[in-house]
């Protein structure tokens, strides 16, 4: 019988060096997920032996940094779930509306994309110049590339069907310059937007915020880190302020989410 | 059927399928028995979008309880979990399902190889997998990893799927496995069930 590429003491082993030595607290992460990238990465780098990895990863700055990056998951699209923004457009944004400036929080915003389609639902009902985006993540170089709004040419096909599924009726394509194989977006969109570094793990509540965004970030998390990560929304959420999740989280089992009131069939809440 | 090759013990039952797979599903899953003592969990390749769709066709055939499987739940013996469009599941070593949204593999999401291989490190040699019909080669690096590990695997005869691709891309690679057409599928599931 032949063992698995890495095993689990080998993963535990590195993620405790990398608390240690840099910081990042991966140890509450779901195991098999984490434990997944780690097994991907290492055999995509060709590393000869566990023992390598690990002294690079413990010792060589720059492989951390590409660790890091790798180890997170960074797929991520615009208008993802049409009916979640749709939903968005139609019974949170409107509310929010009414009152004189607007904060959103993106936790674990990637690359981006739910931040321009935030942006661009804020725009298209005239409240973007007074909202304000704070875009956050654990991973500083995927926070460059957001700020830089430029993503590939051939996913906007799929973005504008998305976009135009949630509702959205301009043309998609007057939100971004095509050039060559990318389309930039609008820079009066990012205009509103605040990047940041946030570790969900480890930092605190920074603001209050009357919308927070945190979809497909909590799958990664065990049931323990999830609640402490709720618990940080509700300290970061004003009152009667939404927190959006993404289609397969929830709310539900947190001791805290009877102070919280689901919209309708979307993953959305509202804090009462 | 040569008993021989059917395990002492299963503790966890995954099927991969593709294009064509929905057929023999349809086929094997009147002819289960009712109280099976392991997990079934299904992952096919299919468009994200009406999620309850396929576990509401599957359960009107069925006296299991089939479910569109959720986040950090328990994977529990006598149902039925379907992998939900878009995600791949992982099983996690205290035997829950973890959902992640990461690149696809094999240009799928969920990928077959994905599921099966993260069964195969919890539930090692009390695992059986089967895989169905399809087009691509989803499934076969899955299924060495279960070979490795002690677990059995199943493909289904090429020649009576659909899709044959995808069933002859295992035969080809996986070194120990079962071939069984169809119709004989819910047969040798129940025996899995002692």
């Amino acid at each position: 019988m032949i063992s698995e590429a890495i095993d689990n003491e080998q993963v535990d082993a590195l993620l405790s060096d990398v608390l240690e030595v840099h910081g990042y607290d991966f140890l509450e992460y779901s195991h098999a997920s984490i434990k997944r990238r780690i097994t991907r990465l290492y055999t995509l780098d060709n590393f000869v032996s566990f023992a390598e990895f690990r002294y690079a990863v413990k010792n060589d700055k720059q492989y951390f940094k590409r660790f890091l990056e790798e180890i997170t998951v960074n797929v991520t699209e615009m208008f993802r779930d049409p009916g979640f923004y749709q939903s968005l457009r139609n019974d949170v944004l409107p509310v929010l509306g009414t009152y004189p400036f607007i904060r959103v929080w993106v936790a674990g915003c990637s690359t981006g994309e739910e931040a321009y389609s935030l942006a661009i639902l804020l725009r298209e009902l005239n409240l973007l110049q007074k909202s304000l985006i704070y875009a956050t993540d654990i991973n500083p170089s995927v926070l460059e590339k957001a700020k830089k709004g430029i993503f590939p040419l051939n996913y906007l096909k799929g973005y504008s069907e998305n976009y135009v599924n949630s509702g959205g009726v301009k043309d998609f394509s007057s939100y971004y310059t095509a050039n060559y194989s990318l389309a930039k977006f609008d820079e009066s969109l990012s205009s509103k937007m605040i990047f940041s570094t946030h570790n969900l793990v480890s930092d605190h509540s920074f603001n209050e915020f009357q919308l927070i965004l945190c979809r497909n970030v909590l799958i990664y998390f065990d049931k323990e880190l999830q609640h402490k990560v709720f618990q940080l929304f509700d300290n970061s959420l004003e009152k009667l302020g939404y927190l959006a999740l993404g289609s397969k989280e929830s709310l539900d089992f947190w001791p805290g989410a009877k102070q919280f009131k689901r919209i309708k069939l979307e993953k959305i809440w509202r804090k009462l | 059927m040569a008993e021989a090759l059917i395990p002492t013990r299963c503790s966890a039952l995954v099927i991969g399928g593709s294009a064509g797979s929905l057929d023999v599903l349809l086929e094997i899953f009147p002819l289960l028995e009712t109280a099976i003592n392991f997990p079934i969990i299904l992952v096919t390749h299919r468009k994200s979008g009406n999620d309850s769709l396929l576990a509401d066709l599957l359960q009107s055939r069925t006296g299991l309880k089939v479910k569109e499987a959720e986040e950090k739940e328990p994977v529990l013996a006598g149902y039925v979990y379907i992998t939900p469009a878009d995600y791949h599941l992982l099983i996690e070593r205290n035997k829950t399902i973890s959902l992640d949204y990461s690149e696809k593999i094999n240009y799928s999401r969920p990928s077959i190889d994905v599921t099966f291989q993260s069964a195969a490190e919890v539930f090692k040699d009390g695992l059986v997998c089967i895989l169905l019909s399809g087009s691509n080669a989803d499934g076969v690096e899955g299924l060495k990893i279960v070979n490795n590990l002690g677990g059995l695997v199943v493909i289904q005869n090429p020649n009576t799927a659909i899709m044959p691709y995808m069933p002859q891309q295992a035969v080809n690679n996986v070194k120990r496995h079962i071939i069984l057409d169809s119709f004989a599928m819910a047969e040798f599931i129940n025996k899995l069930n002692r």
